[in-house]
């Protein structure tokens, strides 16, 4: 093994990314960004299961082995914890890792690391010591995926102090989002929803967007706040535009951090609509939608003129493929949901 | 890329008998057991016997302060100082050292001051030391995880071509855990520039060495990996110093990691609220404390008439004095501040953080509000 036989960091020539507006996947853009940022900053190091020449099982750290090099970006052995702990070093020596877990319920054997002490280290030592690391989880279901290759995973992240947790719902942010966790002197997971790495939009790289700590206001609406994050964004669109042939108006925000949760963008909604719903997909038992809806209702209590609503999967495993559809909320459910309310 | 599999290199076995230089009796040893290792200079072993005596007294006056309650807890590491001093010895300022709770005599001897350590076993809520002031890593609490820690931390040394090694310190319950055998395999797939240093005391907690492994020694465990590895008597200072020295130059040097396994022995409880005599019998500490590290090298340096009495007397009022600073420091009752523990759970400060620091800094200005303050 000689991937670390160059004792020097290398020295990668700058290389522009494409600027003139093109279509751009998700996949595509996640690329970019970490192209770009390991370009600005040579201390950003990127190591994890197959992200070297074969660039990602979902192809995100395409083409970067050959750019790069081995000094900057290598596939370590197949062992979660220790990617992420040997990442808690790497950082203890002032690089900038970012790290691949290759599906959600791979990440599990790293649970005592991100929650021991990635998310602990800044406190437990005064704030002298700072992990500047990115964990990116391709997570959520509806790719047709294996069991234990669909799961939704944020409600354990979230629980944790210490950790910054968002999730990109589209190109454009997972561009702007990514380059600002790497950028961020705190540990982020940074949740990518799978069912839309081949997404598409028309946009320009490099792009900056809302910061990644924001919610973001996607449509205008008066009648309900429908809030989403990753792969349900798209769903909350959807119904939305189809709520609005009924006369009924609905505001989606892309809440986009989970962690911490944008309480100004959220409560002016709801302070103008009055009703708010989550739509997510993991199981609902002590899910985010849960702590949202607390959240929202003690601040928001008397703007309220109905409970706060969760439409997310079921509290059951993750569904086989040929199942997993009567899991994911779909805008028919989050539309029948909205009519449970008394209007 | 690949290099040939095929052509790797056979790592050196662990010997059949523990290594040693100096035997139990005070005598220079010359046989096969030395395993071609040369017994450290006179100047060396009186320093590690120094800090070795230091040391015991620091941890025989912390015991008996957490005895008083004045410490939440402390696990001693009484009878292991040979494992403990020979490796900070073995460390350059450039290195790193990546404890565990037991090795807070290592702390010290690589100077951290006795109240940056007690701070933590006091029930403050953090480290009391700046990590990158010593290069020594947080004491860590869960077991092998700091291991991991250790092997990143090289590895991003060596991308930088810097001659830092990292050092760890293992115990023989820690190595059944996963993180062990993820930190041994990374930093031999990498060749990473770290020492694995296993203290092999024959219990976690209540534990013996039978339940826990049914390898014939820890160090076996290297072979597996494509590393060195190392039987060492860890109750041998010498022996200790020079394996692991050897240790760090293969790993300045490009070698890749060394483990190496003191066999040593936890005489104290694990913590004060242990109670050894429901898993052990006496007379294996008995045994155990005739095999006592501290009396050994010192037979050997009074033989070579480098340990004088005058030299032991000052040795001696080296350790009164750090006992009696000790005390002091324990005297001194710093005022903890409960808002801080908001103040570094994230580098980039949150709103809702704010909120809940402001909340109980309202709660504390009330009467009865906090006894802290």
């Amino acid at each position: 093994m000689t991937i670390l036989g160059d004792p020097h960091i290398a020295k990668t020539a700058a290389t522009a990314t494409a600027i003139t507006p093109s279509k751009v996947t998700m996949a595509g853009a996640l690329t970019a960004a970490l192209r770009d940022s390991m370009t600005a900053d040579s201390r950003v190091v990127v190591f994890g299961e197959d992200v070297g020449p074969l660039g990602g099982v979902f192809r995100v750290t395409d083409g970067l082995a050959a750019q790069f090099g081995e000094t900057r970006i290598w596939d370590s052995p197949l062992a979660e914890a220790g990617i992420v702990g040997t990442a808690i070093g790497m950082a203890m020596y002032g690089m900038r890792p970012v790290v691949e877990m290759q599906f959600d319920a791979f990440s599990y054997p790293a649970f005592e690391q991100i929650t021991s002490h990635l998310a602990k280290m800044h406190n437990r030592t005064k704030g002298r010591v700072a992990l500047p690391i990115v964990i990116r989880i391709p997570y959520a279901g509806g790719i047709g995926g294996v069991e234990h290759h669909s799961d939704s995973s944020e409600a354990y992240w979230i629980h944790t102090p210490g950790l910054t947790v968002v999730s990109p719902s589209n190109p454009a942010d997972a561009y702007s989002m990514l380059r600002d966790a790497i950028a961020s002197d705190d540990p982020v997971i940074f949740l990518e929803p799978k069912s839309r790495y081949w997404s598409t939009d028309t946009i320009e790289l490099p792009i900056k967007t809302a910061p990644m700590t924001s919610a973001v206001v996607l449509r205008e609406g008066s009648d309900v706040t429908l809030l989403a994050y990753g792969p349900t964004v798209r769903t909350a669109l959807e119904a939305a535009e189809l709520a609005s042939l009924e006369g009924l108006s609905i505001e989606v925000i892309d809440l986009r951090s989970l962690s911490p949760f944008d309480d100004e963008t959220v409560g002016a909604s709801v302070r103008k609509t009055s009703r708010a719903a989550i739509v997510h997909e993991a199981s609902q038992f002590g899910g985010y939608g849960a702590e949202v809806a607390a959240r929202v209702t003690e601040r928001q209590f008397f703007f309220l003129a109905a409970p706060i609503l969760r439409i997310t999967g079921f509290d059951i495993p993750y569904p086989s493929p040929r199942l997993e559809a009567h899991n994911l909320p779909t805008p028919e459910r989050i539309l029948s949901a909205l009519d449970s309310w008394q209007w | 890329m690949n290099d040939d599999v095929a052509q790797r290199e056979e790592p050196a076995r662990p010997t059949a008998q523990p290594i040693s230089l100096i035997s139990n009796d005070g005598a220079a040893v010359t046989d096969s057991t030395a395993a071609g290792f040369a017994l450290p200079d006179s100047a060396t072993l009186l320093g590690l016997y120094r800090q070795m005596v230091i040391s015991r007294r620091f941890e025989s006056q912390v015991m008996a302060l957490t005895r008083q309650g004045r410490l939440a807890t402390y696990p001693s590491a009484l009878g292991q100082e040979a494992c403990e001093i020979a490796a900070v010895a073995s460390l350059d300022k450039q290195d790193w050292l990546f404890p565990t709770y037991r090795d807070t005599i290592a702390l010290l001897a690589r100077g951290v001051t006795v109240s940056e350590i007690l701070a933590f076993f006091r029930g403050d809520w953090h480290t009391g030391f700046d990590p990158y002031e010593h290069r020594i890593a947080p004491q860590s609490t869960p077991l092998a995880t700091q291991a991991l820690h250790a092997v990143g931390l090289a590895t991003a040394a060596k991308l930088q071509g810097d001659d830092t090694v990292a050092l760890t310190f293992l115990g023989d319950g820690s190595t059944s855990e996963g993180d062990a055998h993820e930190a041994f395999n990374f930093a031999a797939v990498w060749q990473a520039p770290v020492v694995f240093v296993i203290q092999n005391n024959h219990y976690a907690i209540s534990v013996p060495y039978a339940k826990q492994s049914h390898a014939r020694t820890l160090a076996d465990k290297a072979i597996g990996y494509g590393m060195p590895g190392y039987y060492v008597d860890g109750n041998d200072a010498a022996a200790m110093y020079a394996v692991i020295s050897s240790g760090m130059d293969r790993a300045r040097s490009g070698g890749g990691p060394t483990l190496i396994e003191g066999l040593t022995y936890r005489i104290e409880a694990h913590t004060n609220s242990d109670d050894p005599s429901r898993y052990r019998e006496k007379s294996e500490e008995d045994e155990w404390r005739a095999h006592d590290p501290i009396e050994r090298l010192g037979k050997y340096l009074a033989n070579a008439n480098v340990l004088t009495p005058a030299v032991s007397e000052k040795i001696a009022s080296e350790a009164e004095e750090l006992a009696a600073n000790t005390r002091d420091a324990m005297n001194q009752s710093p005022v903890l501040d409960p808002l801080e523990l908001f103040d570094h759970v994230y580098a980039e400060q949150r709103s809702s953080l704010l909120e809940q620091r402001a909340f109980l800094e309202n709660e504390l200005a009330t009467a009865d509000g906090g006894s802290e303050r």
